[in-house]
């Protein structure tokens, strides 16, 4: 178990003030000035070696993320040089995740001063902060943190004394999914319909308004200034090899104590639910299936997860993902057929409709799910469902389709006898009902 | 030049390439509906998917993945196949099977690759979507269920007509595309959409249920409607023309035509003259060939014979009146119906020297009295791309809506002479400078004006590159204009020289802007195809072909030189208009020297070789100085874009548009 001395989010539960005060008090803001004046190679060669990875769900090496940026700004066509901007994903909307909304409540300064440390990092000018348009006492926070590290002199000119100019937007979304989605994001903030954009070009080469852009997760952010505080040693101290750090779980659903907890990567999920969760509701036994990193990855049966390590590859192993560590624990309870058509149901109502497979293919997994989950349906619609899946699958812009596919698939993978059994049983009334 | 493997086959292709475009260049075609090579890159309908190494272990989009060295990319292997079945599947199960009723069947690219790429069956056993019909204006039908969203209108009326007309509401499987507030589709060019719309979402609504395709006659044309000579196909069956749609030429419309071009046809069927008239006792009373020959002979005119070339006329009629004046001793030939009198000494002063293709790389452009939108849409097209590569547009008269900005400079003719500083400026350092004087900035010294200021930044250059850059360029709006200069249908007085020598008779041919009351003592034989305002002050007509009627050649404002078929017969006892003029000169006794259309068009060449060359007509690049100054208000000479001449103005369409998109009348939907 996680030792309270080597959490990162000390105040997740709120039990103190969020302020900048207090914020001090635990350790935020505590010598940016040293951390930038370490240079930007540094700092991401410091990143780099903590083996931090993306915490949004794709888990792509934030270091390496952020050396992609060019050092040397690129020109636009007058000749002038292009400034690069930080993108902070704050538009939290994967069903099950509720760790930024946690973060942006009560340790706020801790994302503005990794927007500084990161955006220094990258050589950008500015971060825009994206929050979700639903979290709206979290945005307030967030715009009265801001103001009250402006006021401090951590944002804005000479940030934090340490010489580096940059100034940090909070932009609230609109309530759609798919802004969650970096290019996406991108073009929201510009103004426009928020639909992905085609990649390449990538945003760190063209990205908000054409400039170089990362986009880069709260979690991700949040940590990096206390990463470069206690090193980049004390942080690969957690978790096994290429899964390294701590993380912050989301388990919600059928346990006794839902809550949002910091933990060492790679702690296995029975730990992870027994220490932090009080256990299954009805013990061990009850549990049906896991949905272990929020809606988009396939869920897990109970014998395979109980002691798989929670991390990128133990779950990759499973046949599934951490995703945003977003745990979903269903018992026996659970109509499983109905929870993963509620998630189509979600995905087919959160597609932008601009690539085909995901457009028309999110609505027909849908109904045909919806019929599966009375039975309605033939057999063999289920191979044909599995095939919608993989012509999805893959075949689209962003990977909203993929997200849309998996659920299903795990769902057949895992249950298919469920869905035969109810198949039959309909079958068999029918038949008892024409006599 | 990066090497890709396409298929096995190892080819070179261009730099900036897309994978697309390395595939079509191996002879592969790639099936695709959002992709068009004028428009920016969507690549949301999926259906050009390709397996390309290296890469990531899925079928990725070719239309905007760029070829790279060393690519391997398969466009036959089974994950290519089941790629496209599978997006044609998506595509097709809430697309309505209503081909047999929908005008797009038979030119339908969803019909024809669901054909050759499609699943055999289906296996979608849920409701269809249904999508309520938008309003898109008169011109535009929706079945907007049929729509597959593949965002080619809405790039369009974005990127080349420059308004935020058309755009997408809602999202995922309820996505709609629509006009805002569905407001009439009002850009002069919207109606191109119709034919970049993939399926029929986006019909014509004036050829609505009219035909199927395979039914027509197709006929290559030119448009007459303004002086850009536009590329058309006429589309008739049996005597009557039911559409035009534009030809690809990238040197003159690219492929777009204007609404105007594209259905002022309707009128060619409204208001037309089938039998020859005369005026007795003040009225104009139906009358034979004979009669109406026997009429304009009793007057007996000798060389006292003038003729008024109409804004729409083909070069082998003028020609033919060329030579019956010719014949009769008189050389009172004047094509500017309106009264222009600006020196034609030089042919290169009064032509779009640049081209049409050329003013999209000018980098400082200068329009002196000009609504292009309205004069010349398709010019108004090539400024809008000239702007977005970086070029700064000042203009100088009444300020109109351009789809590309650029500053407004005043009203007055006198601008030319007394720039602003930094505007003389950025156009005397630009690279490729260019000024186009439209139809109102010829006259009263303007075009003089003009010149001497070309002359003073020196529009004629040679670039760096070695090539010839002539920035100087005039606009015209007739599609006559160009062919009746270089005819000599100009009088160094203009019209007025006309008008002194009091001729007995004053041939029209298709003259319907000319002032006739200045006339009054000349027998007025009106030679045209509609009863409009040359029909009306006429003593005699003589019924005549309209552009679709006959075969002719036309030049267009840059002097390219193009020839268009005849695709139908000209109504009742309407003949084509050279035989016309051939008759009168046996009526008139006198002999032209040419006795059928092949003899008429071989004495026009002998007499101006351009004319038998297809292309641009050699002008020379020497302007002369020009000078003097000019000044007064400039009013722009076109007061109704869709209303500009006889055939558009009896056009039942032409007339709503105009009601509707300039005027504001609400349409109620008949029967609605």
């Amino acid at each position: 178990m996680l030792a309270d001395k080597d959490r990162i989010f000390t105040n997740v539960y709120g039990y103190q003030s969020w302020h900048l005060k207090e914020a001090q008090a635990r350790g935020a803001w505590d010598g940016t000035k040293d951390i930038i004046a370490k240079g930007r190679d540094t700092i991401i060669q410091e990143m780099k070696d903590s083996g931090l990875r993306g915490r949004g769900g794709a888990g792509f090496p934030t270091g390496m993320k952020w050396s992609f940026m060019p050092k040397e700004p690129p020109k636009d066509h007058l000749g002038n040089p292009k400034p690069s901007f930080l993108v902070i994903n704050a538009d939290e909307s994967e069903p099950g995740s509720c760790k930024d909304r946690e973060i942006i409540r009560h340790d706020p300064h801790l994302l503005l001063e990794g927007a500084l440390v990161a955006g220094f990092a990258m050589g950008a000018r500015a971060a825009y902060i994206y929050i979700r348009g639903e979290y709206i006492r979290e945005a307030e926070v967030l715009f009265a943190a801001t103001q009250e590290a402006y006021d401090a002199g951590l944002l804005g000119k000479n940030a934090a004394g340490s010489g580096y100019d940059f100034d940090v937007f909070v932009h609230r979304g609109a309530g759609a999914y798919i802004c969650g989605e970096e290019t996406a994001m991108i073009e929201s903030l510009e103004g426009k319909k928020g639909q992905p954009r085609l990649k390449p070009p990538f945003p760190a080469g063209a990205g908000l308004y054409g400039c170089p852009t990362t986009v880069n997760n709260v979690e991700s952010i949040a940590v990096a200034p206390t990463i470069m505080r206690r090193g980049a040693s004390w942080f690969a101290s957690f978790g096994r090899e290429n899964n390294k750090g701590t993380k912050l779980f989301q388990i919600s659903g059928h346990v006794e104590k839902p809550c949002v907890v910091e933990e060492a990567m790679s702690i296995p999920f029975s730990e992870l639910i027994e220490k932090h969760c009080g256990g299954i509701r009805g013990g061990k036994d009850n549990l049906l299936a896991v949905i272990p990193g929020g809606s988009s990855v396939p869920l897990v049966p109970a014998a395979e997860i109980w002691d798989a390590p929670m991390d990128f590859d133990g779950l990759k192993a499973v046949g599934s993902g951490l995703g945003t560590a977003a745990v979903i624990v269903m018992d026996k309870s659970t109509d499983i057929v109905r929870a993963i058509s509620r998630l189509s149901y979600f995905y087919k109502h959160e597609s932008c409709g601009q690539c085909t497979p995901c457009r028309e293919g999110t609505g027909w997994m849908w109904r045909v799910m919806e019929r599966l989950r009375e039975g309605e349906a033939h057999v063999e619609e289920i191979d044909m469902l599995q095939q919608v899946t993989k012509q999805v699958e893959g075949h689209t812009i962003c990977a909203l389709g993929d997200a849309a596919a998996w659920p299903i698939q795990g769902l057949i993978r895992h249950f298919r006898p469920e869905l035969e059994r109810r198949i039959e049983d309909r079958l068999g009334n029918v038949k008892v009902a024409a006599e | 030049m990066p090497k890709v493997k396409v298929d096995g086959e190892e080819l070179e292709v261009p730099n900036g390439a897309t994978v697309l475009q390395a595939c079509e260049l191996a002879g592969k075609e790639i099936p695709r509906f959002c992709y068009h090579e004028r428009l920016s890159i969507a690549g949301n309908c999926r259906m050009c998917l390709v397996e390309v190494k290296p890469g990531p272990p899925k079928p990725q989009a070719s239309c905007a993945l760029p070829a790279a060295e060393g690519q391997e990319i398969r466009t036959d292997s089974e994950m290519v196949k089941k790629a496209r079945e599978g997006v044609m599947e998506f595509l097709l199960i809430n697309h309505p099977l209503d081909c047999p009723i929908c005008d797009q069947g038979g030119e339908c690219d969803l019909q024809d690759q669901s054909v050759a790429y499609g699943r055999g069956g289906s296996r979608y056993h849920e409701n269809k979507r249904a999508v309520t019909e938008k309003y898109m204006g008169p011109l535009i039908k929706t079945v907007m269920t049929r729509c597959i969203h593949c965002t080619r209108c809405v790039r369009f009326s974005e990127e080349i007509a420059g308004v935020d007309e058309i755009g997408a509401l809602y999202r995922g499987e309820n996505m709609q595309i629509t006009t805002y507030l569905e407001h009439a589709a009002k850009h002069e060019m919207s109606a191109n959409v119709i034919d970049l719309c993939p399926v029929g979402a986006l019909t014509s609504r004036p050829y609505a249920y009219e035909a199927r395709p395979w039914e027509l006659k197709k006929t290559l044309g030119i448009d007459v409607s303004d002086a850009c000579g536009a590329n058309i196909r006429i589309d008739s069956r049996g005597r009557e023309v039911l559409r035009v749609l534009p030809r690809i030429n990238d040197d003159v419309n690219e492929e777009w035509i204007s609404d105007k071009a594209r259905y002022q046809v309707d009128g060619l069927t409204h208001r037309r003259l089938d039998r020859p008239w005369i005026r007795r006792d003040g009225k104009l009373q139906p009358a034979s060939w004979s009669e109406a020959f026997a009429a304009v002979a009793s007057l007996n005119p000798g060389k006292s014979i003038a003729a008024v070339a109409g804004d729409m006329l083909d070069c082998e009629t003028m020609f033919a009146a060329k030579s019956l004046l010719g014949a009769l001793g008189s050389d009172l030939l004047e094509g500017r119906q309106t009264g222009m009198d600006y020196a034609t000494d030089s042919l290169a002063a009064v032509s779009f020297n640049s081209t049409l293709a050329g003013i999209e790389t000018a980098d400082a452009i200068l329009i002196v009295g000009s609504n292009v939108r309205w004069e010349a849409p398709l010019v108004n097209v090539r400024l809008r791309k000239a702007v977005k590569r970086g070029a700064k547009v000042f203009l100088i008269g009444p300020e109109w809506d351009t789809t590309f900005g650029g500053q407004f400079l005043g009203e007055d003719l006198s601008v030319i002479g007394d720039l602003p500083n930094e505007v003389y400026e950025t156009i005397r350092d630009a690279k490729r400078p260019a000024i186009i004087v439209g139809g109102a900035g010829l006259g009263r010294g303007g075009l003089e004006a003009a010149l001497a200021l070309g002359e003073k930044i020196g529009l004629v250059r040679e670039l760096e590159d070695g090539t010839q850059w002539n920035g100087f360029n005039v606009l015209h709006m007739a599609a006559s204009r160009m062919g009746g200069l270089m005819l000599g249908f100009a009088k160094k007085g203009g019209i007025a020289d006309l008008i002194a020598a009091k001729p007995k008779v004053l041939l029209a041919l298709g003259a319907d802007e000319v002032d006739f009351t200045k006339f009054a003592d000349s027998m007025i034989v009106y030679v045209g195809h509609h009863g409009d305002k040359g029909a009306h002050a006429a003593d005699i007509i003589l019924p005549a072909a309209a552009f679709t009627e006959k075969a002719g050649t036309y030049v267009n404002t840059e002097g390219r030189v193009q020839f268009s078929d005849k695709a139908v017969f000209a109504p009742g006892d309407a003949r084509e208009d050279w035989s016309i003029l051939r008759a009168l000169a046996d009526a008139l006794g006198v002999s032209v020297g040419f006795d059928s259309f092949a003899e008429l068009r071989a004495a026009m060449i002998a007499s101006v070789p351009a004319l038998g060359i297809e292309g641009l007509a050699d002008y020379g690049h020497v302007l002369p100085a020009g000078g003097g100054s000019a000044s007064g208000p400039i009013a722009y000479p076109v007061k109704d874009f869709y209303m500009t001449n006889p055939i558009a103005r009896a056009s039942g369409v032409m007339q709503r548009c105009s009601a509707e998109l300039l005027h504001g009348e609400e349409m109620a939907e008949a029967a609605e």
